[in-house]
């Protein structure tokens, strides 16, 4: 059985933690959380999101892409950066890097094909991701980076996502475009031009012009590429790297979460830990909440006894104005119905809890490491205390909120 | 449609247009509402098809169909009158087919997915506007990728109408587009849950598709909606040993009325949220919302599919005519 202090160890130690799992998981909220707490363990950590919901975003001052982190200023020992990532910009970054002069750099730049690569080859976004992390990790002004994923429906993408540029540049077919620039006329064969006309074909001709000229422009630079590429690979498989899965208690995403530790196991990274989000809480017989609500039993009731705290800081009270001065409101007949609809609520409830556990343990079957449970929040997280608590769940730190 | 009408009829409803496209943020049931939706048309006497756009393997589950799911059409439903049939579209078939109709070989199918940005979404897209535009079915159900990819994936058509000036692949961008802008051949229905992320992330949605698409906003489907108990307020909760000796039953021993309180105020707090949330959707997206109950159920099956269309269909006919008529034609 694990305890939160594993991930706290993680996020003491580790130099990168990247967040996985399927959509509406948690996993952005997660990936910020688990910087916090790093900031909280007297770090200094940056959070890469992908696409935070907005006020999220604001909270972290990051409302616009950006390849430059922002600092968010807060009461804990460490610092807390974070930046939104900006996949384009990124890419732009890395062609100016490597290209050999301004020249070439305009020249990819300006190109109409190269300027809808970024949102139309797959995985060019996870691997941008990727990318931004090694250039953050490597400029050593963060002890840990955290990364969310994109949304991606294929996890592996985000493992594949450096070696599928490569093997986008290198692809045969963009040798023999580029082939008139560096052989001799008679190496445009009668192959190449039949390649060519197979694509107009398709798709019109200006759309080859305009990959002819990319791929001429990017000659001399898919060495840079691979090169950079394999680094990145290189770190993602590092022992300094650690991978955190994220779900939430449904089947989807419960599946997805167990396909993702298998393919980490085969790639030799296993999961470091599982958060699981969005638990609801157990009110059978000896369950977690069912204590919590013990206490709500064994409180006096004050006069009129017909409501009590809900909890959460819901406002209870009749709802009809004046039947507080009434604590018996209610005919037998209806006093039944109210019973009958309170126990069939708890035992849906139960049940939803009993599956929920289910998955829980499937995932915990399939992983050695750390398994953090985060309850069913009551409000979205979308500010820094929403963080603190997320992150008081996570590794058990409380944000103190004097500075 | 005439607003002397009571109510929407749901048949009408479903003929309205000819392909749904259901879309909606990962996690929000946005399969399990697109194989409702196919089930309340079928169940309305319609032969219908849903259509996934990856291996989709939950769709024959929800339908309780033990058949391989793939780019063959299989059947997934018979009801009384209507049917359901189902498969798959995912873009390297639609590129494959593409090629072969147009006397291309297999061997050329990396090469131009890889040198056409945005061929793969556009090719899946003309494949559904040919199965739209064939004599059968009658309504087609697209369960489309999850928003953010939703957007790029319908707006593929425009970005590759930018970069290709001729040939045949802009003109099956121009027939996309054509399909897109017709309120009669398409709509797009969006899945959303009564929380505020989720909520927020729809109305940005429905706002981009409505610019950058131009496509028809249907109905907006709240999935998992908490059904109003008795006992459950949305702001408070009845005490079980109160309501006990009111009914005249024998006293709950202090341990079961904890849970029961304590359950009780949980889903009263869900149910503010859901409120507060509800509102929001209605103050900021002027679309009417079909509601959907929330399953206290781990796996979704047919039962459970059946379930959902008769609230949807209910939902439906609830629904003012007169708003729906505003957002038709």
């Amino acid at each position: 059985m694990s305890t939160p202090s594993d991930l706290s160890a993680l996020v003491r130690e580790r130099s990168i933690i990247v967040c996985c799992g399927s959509g509406g998981a948690g996993k952005t909220t997660t990936s910020a959380a688990i910087a916090l707490c790093g900031a909280l363990a007297g770090r200094s950590a940056c959070v890469v999101t992908i696409d935070p919901a907005r006020r999220l975003a604001d909270a972290l001052g990051i409302q616009e892409l950006s390849n430059e982190p922002k600092r968010i200023k807060g009461p804990w020992p460490g610092e807390l950066w974070a930046v939104m990532l900006d996949a384009k910009g990124t890419f732009d970054d890395l062609v100016v890097r490597y290209s050999a002069d301004p020249e070439q750099a305009d020249r990819i730049l300006s190109n109409r094909l190269y300027r809808n690569l970024t949102s139309a080859l797959a995985g060019t976004q996870e691997y941008m991701a990727a990318e931004k992390l090694y250039e953050l990790h490597a400029s050593d002004r963060f002890d840990l980076v955290v990364v969310d994923t994109p949304p991606t429906r294929n996890a592996l993408d985000f493992l594949d996502a450096p070696g599928r540029l490569t093997r986008f540049l290198e692809n045969r077919v963009f040798r023999l475009l580029l082939m008139p620039t560096r052989a001799s006329l008679r190496a445009l064969t009668v192959a190449t031009q039949a390649l060519l006309r197979t694509i107009s074909k398709v798709a019109g001709s200006e759309i080859v012009e305009d990959a002819v000229a990319f791929f001429r422009a990017f000659d001399g630079m898919e060495d840079g590429f691979r090169d950079r590429a394999r680094r990145v690979e290189e770190l993602l498989a590092d022992a300094g790297t650690a991978f955190v899965l994220v779900a939430a208690p449904r089947r989807d995403s419960v599946d997805e979460a167990g396909y993702f530790a298998d393919r980490l196991a085969e790639a030799h990274q296993p999961v470091a830990a599982l958060v699981m989000n969005r638990l609801h809480p157990d009110f059978g017989p000896g369950g977690d909440a069912a204590r919590a609500a013990a206490g709500v039993a064994t409180a006096p009731a004050p006069a009129p006894a017909d409501v009590v705290d809900a909890g959460d800081g819901v406002e209870t009270g009749p709802d009809e104005p004046g039947s507080t001065a009434d604590p018996f409101p209610l005919s037998a007949a209806q006093a039944e119905e109210s019973l009958v609809g309170m126990r069939r609520n708890l035992a849906d409830l139960i049940s939803v809890a009993t599956y929920e556990r289910g998955y829980l343990e499937l995932l915990e079957s399939k992983i050695d490491g750390a398994v953090v449970k985060v309850p069913f929040l009551s409000k979205d997280v979308h500010d820094l205390d929403g963080l603190a608590a997320v992150a008081e769940c996570l590794t058990g730190q409380v944000l103190s909120r004097r500075a | 449609m005439t607003t002397n009408l009571p109510r929407v009829d749901r048949g009408e409803f479903c003929r309205q247009s000819r392909l749904l496209v259901v879309a909606g943020k990962g996690g929000v049931g946005k399969t399990t509402v697109a194989a409702a939706l196919a089930r309340m048309a079928a169940d309305d006497g319609l032969d219908v098809l849903v259509v996934g756009l990856d291996d989709a393997g939950a769709l024959p589950v929800l339908f309780g169909a033990d058949v391989t799911f793939g780019y063959e059409e299989v059947l997934l439903y018979t009801g009384p009158a209507g049917r359901v049939q189902g498969r798959v579209i995912t873009p390297d078939d639609a590129l494959l087919e593409y090629l072969m109709d147009h006397g291309l070989r297999r061997v050329a199918k990396r090469l131009v997915s890889t040198a056409i940005p945005g061929i793969r979404e556009i090719l899946v897209l003309g494949k559904v506007k040919q199965l739209e535009r064939a004599d059968s079915p009658e309504l087609i159900v697209l369960d489309a990728p999850a928003t953010g990819h939703a957007v790029r994936f319908l707006t593929s058509a425009t970005g590759l109408m930018d970069a290709a000036r001729g040939g045949p692949l802009r003109a099956q961008a121009a027939e996309v587009i054509e399909m897109l802008h017709d309120p009669v051949r398409c709509e797009v229905l969006l899945v959303t849950l009564p929380e505020e992320t989720p909520v927020n992330e729809l109305v940005e949605t429905a706002f981009r598709l409505e610019d950058e698409v131009g496509v028809m906003l249907g109905p907006v489907l709240v999935n998992a909606c908490y059904t109003p108990v008795a006992g459950v307020g949305a702001n408070w909760v009845a005490d079980p040993e109160t309501l006990a000796a009111a009914a005249g039953e024998p006293a709950i021993p202090a341990e079961e009325a904890g849970r029961l309180r304590g359950a009780a105020g949980f889903r009263a707090a869900r149910e503010a949220v859901q409120a507060e949330q509800l509102d929001r959707l209605t103050a900021n997206l002027p679309l009417p919302q079909l509601r959907l109950p929330y399953l206290f159920t781990p796996e979704v099956g047919p039962d459970q599919v059946e379930l959902l269309a008769e609230a949807i269909g209910r939902a439906i006919e609830a629904l003012d005519p007169a708003v729906v008529s505003v957002a038709g034609p």
